[in-house]
């Protein structure tokens, strides 16, 4: 009977050194291999060009991030399951490339555009914001973007042009969340064209420096930290000028519940709920909630648009 | 052969109590794990909100159970299902207790001021709290001694389990934010539990009549 031995000269001994380091590169390149099998697959292929020139921006928080696991894996996104934890799984084959955005409305240029010739080249920024959600719970997120009002101006919107409207991708074969009517698809949204144009709202497109994840909104979304988070509408494949103030879908569906401007504000309760404090994500079983700021903690850049405002009927 | 009379007591004492016990005790045994950070289970992003929900749904998943045990047992003529209703109730108490708890100390902090204004102005919360309180002497009154001392008005007591369900059906369905579809499936089964209680009270009337 043969008693396997364990040899006590070094396999690289044995093999010829020039194998053996590239058996070691092998199997390294196979960890990364294995790595980069777990991230989307475009990743992969090519980071978008876009995304290799991030500047950083004033208007972000210096509070610590959350981690990009929570980011990623708790998230409101009906189209892809109306669980926290289904958007992840549900969005994972995904693909949003090619991705066309219709421009239509009140504006002198209007038509359909591939997204990748809208963003190429185009400079992006990263914005730490909070993000506060009409549940009471908010994070802080490292977005990378570029202003919307940027992208409003090259249409020429015309003096009509009072609001703006954006609309989700409807395709319940690609969205399966869409098979089911919790909500009234396509999910719509809607700004005054002041809040539009702010220099806070902004048009993301990566996340901590890389693609935007499918269950965050890929590949285009929108950012407005001032507002509950169900005003940052994902997946946008259309943007409509309007001088009439548009519906937006949780507003339709509760209008006693959820308004058109849905500004973050502690003194302005859900029917059901208290808005006055918030559950930071990540920050541990133990801590307790935190304050709501007025607007989100961005009054001093945005209050201004509300001046005179009754915010408790307009909420 | 050896499923003799004594020897099923003894079964039924030494193996199918405690298994239903380990099985009631599982969701609490995943939760401490997940709460401890042991590897291979998790409470999410959001640990308290997970704790808060697994808790409450676990103890309304067990008071519908408890609630199948006497429909279950009259259909099948299985009567010793009887013999784990009690400790199925005293289960679905002990999740509303870990909710409470876990509302009080890790979702409120104890704000006392939060807490109050939340028992009395958010309809959902006064619900739930309304429903907490009318298990409470249920399961105060669960021993034997009480069983024997209060005869007939234990029956009475007891019946409280059926406002208490319907109440906390009800503060499931209100404080869903939109997809309402999960209460909806509860109430159709408390309306089945309860609807099958109404059926045999009028036939038993008409019967006895
Ligand atoms: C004692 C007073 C109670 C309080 C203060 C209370 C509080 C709460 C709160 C704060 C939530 C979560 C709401 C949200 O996240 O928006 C909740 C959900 C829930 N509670 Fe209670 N509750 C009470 C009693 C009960 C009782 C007695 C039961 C069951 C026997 C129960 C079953 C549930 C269920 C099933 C949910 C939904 C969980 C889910 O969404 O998965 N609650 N309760």
């Amino acid at each position: 009977m043969l008693i396997k031995k364990t040899p006590d000269i070094l396999s690289s001994e044995i093999t010829d050194s020039r194998l053996y380091f590239g058996r070691r590169r092998f199997m390294r390149e196979a960890a990364t291999l294995a790595l980069a099998a777990s991230l989307p697959t475009r990743l992969l292929a090519d980071k978008p060009t876009w995304l290799n020139n991030i500047s950083p921006s004033d208007f972000s928080t210096s509070e610590q991030p959350n981690s990009y696991s929570d980011i990623t894996t708790y998230n409101n996104y009906y189209e892809f399951g109306t669980g926290k934890d289904q958007p992840q799984h549900q969005a994972r084959n995904f693909n949003p490339w090619p991705w066309q955005l219709k421009i239509s409305g009140e504006a002198e240029k209007t038509g359909t555009y591939n997204l990748e010739d809208i963003l190429a080249g185009r400079a992006m920024e990263e914005r730490i914001y909070r993000l506060r959600c009409v549940e009471a719970w908010s994070m802080v997120i490292p977005w990378v973007g570029f202003p919307l009002g940027e992208l409003l101006k090259e249409f020429l919107p015309t003096s009509r042009a009072k609001f703006v409207e954006f609309v989700t991708l409807n395709d319940p074969s690609r969205m399966p969340g869409q098979k089911t009517r919790v909500l009234q698809w396509p999910y719509r949204e809607g700004l005054r064209i002041d809040e539009a144009m702010h220099p806070l709202t902004i048009l993301a497109t990566g996340l901590y420096g890389e693609e935007l994840p499918n269950q965050n909104g890929a590949p285009l979304r929108l950012v407005i930290p001032w507002k509950y988070g169900f005003k940052s509408i994902k997946a946008i494949t259309e943007i409509r000028f309007r001088e009439t103030a548009p519906n937006n879908s949780w507003r339709q569906s509760q209008p006693g519940e959820y308004g058109f401007y849905a500004n973050v504000n502690p003194e302005v309760d859900h029917p059901r709920w208290s808005q006055a404090r918030e559950r930071r994500i990540g920050a541990g079983i133990f801590a307790p909630k935190q304050e709501t700021l007025m607007f989100n903690g961005y009054a001093d850049q945005v209050a201004s648009l509300y001046a005179g405002m009754d915010l408790k009927r307009n909420f | 052969m050896w499923l003799k009379p004594v020897n099923t007591l003894l079964l039924r004492r030494r193996l199918i109590k405690p298994l239903v016990f380990a099985l009631c005790g599982m969701p609490f045994i995943q939760l401490a794990l997940g709460a401890f950070g042991v590897q291979g289970f998790s409470l999410g992003a959001n640990p308290v909100e997970m704790l808060l929900h697994s808790c409450g749904k676990w103890a309304l998943n067990l008071l519908l159970i408890t609630l199948c045990v006497t429909p279950l047992a009259h259909i099948s003529g299985w009567r010793a299902l009887f013999a784990y209703r009690r400790m199925l109730g005293l289960f679905a108490f002990f999740y509303a207790c870990m909710h409470l708890t876990i509302y009080l100390v890790l979702d409120q902090s104890m704000l006392w001021s939060a807490i109050i204004e939340d028992v009395l102005e958010r309809p959902y919360i006064t619900l739930g709290f309304s429903a907490w309180l009318m298990l409470l002497p249920l399961a105060l009154t669960s021993t034997k001694g009480m069983i024997r001392r209060l005869g007939q008005r234990w029956t009475q007591l007891h019946r409280l389990i059926y406002p208490a369900s319907i109440l906390v059906t009800w503060h499931f369905y209100w404080q869903v934010k939109q997809d309402v579809r999960e209460p909806l499936y509860y109430i159709a089964a408390l309306a089945l539990l309860l609807g099958w209680r109404l059926y045999r009270q009028r036939t038993r009337a008409r019967s006895r009549a």
